[in-house]
């Protein structure tokens, strides 16, 4: 049962990032690249991590994808009549097809070392998934959390800056 | 049963679709919602093996990723909206204001 929602979840992701590269109107890209989210929430919930998974649909298939489609809106991007694709296309291909080979030799070969932590299933459920990631984001992880604030300082400022008419 | 590896395989998938949207359209919406691909497949590579070694660090850095991917969309759709004012096109052919 696990087996086929699995299956089932990976060909809708696999095949609507497929036509996120393929789609001739941007929107359509980005519609299919919201499922692409979706399908990847979905996994994260099988990977019993139902507080990322919530991140994901809210941050990325909300924040970012209303971001992106805001800025396709904005600039009125009509359907691609001329060619979609760079002239890379042939090196594009094979250097992903090479990629692919790559991670799926390292897959088949490698073993994960370190294996048995203490986060199982079982302390999942006594004491909850966000709870765990407070903590181990607020004791062990505050600096850079901090410092990934700053970073988004910067990165307001900078689109302020970037967008403004005359600077 | 769904091993890591299943995760792994997909993700890898995933990965080398993004790769090829980044390096062969023109678009650079499009482009950019290839980098997001990619960015989401590190996320599942991530989330698995943090399941599978039984430890919490690989979802913070999840977290830390989406952070950096928010402020890489905010900084890069502004690049786009001063490119275009000038050029009145997103395509990548035309950002060649430094060739010679």
């Amino acid at each position: 049962m696990e087996l086929i929602i699995f299956y089932l979840t990976a060909a809708v992701a696999i095949v609507s990032a497929f036509f996120v590269v393929k789609s001739r109107n941007p929107v359509n890209s980005a519609l299919n690249l919201v499922t692409t989210f979706i399908c990847l929430a979905v996994l994260y919930v099988m990977l019993e991590a139902p507080f990322m998974a919530a991140i994901q649909i809210m941050v990325y298939a909300g924040a970012i994808m209303v971001l992106i489609i805001f800025v396709i809106m904005l600039l009125n991007l009509g359907i691609a009549t001329k060619s979609r694709y760079t002239h890379a296309l042939p090196i594009g291909g094979i250097l992903s097809v090479l990629m692919l080979l790559v991670a799926g030799y390292f897959v088949r070969h490698g073993e994960a070392t370190a294996t048995g932590g203490e986060i199982t299933s079982e302390v999942i459920n006594s004491i909850g998934h966000t709870e765990l990631i407070g903590r181990a984001m607020f004791v062990d992880f505050l600096l850079p959390f901090e410092i990934a604030s700053i970073l988004l300082l910067v990165a307001i400022i900078g689109a302020v800056v970037l967008s403004k008419r005359k600077v | 049963m769904v091993t890591v590896n299943h995760y792994l395989i997909l993700s890898a998938i995933l990965f080398a679709i993004g790769t090829f949207g980044v390096l062969t359209r023109k678009n650079a919406i499009v482009v950019f919602m290839c980098i997001e691909v990619m960015l989401n497949s590190v996320n599942l590579t991530f989330v698995a093996l943090s399941r599978h070694v039984g430890n919490m660090d690989g979802q913070i850095f999840v977290f830390f990723v989406m952070t950096v991917a928010a402020a890489e969309a905010a900084v890069g759709l502004a690049l786009m909206i001063a490119f275009f004012r000038n050029r009145e096109s997103v395509d990548v052919d035309d950002f060649r204001m430094l060739k010679w």
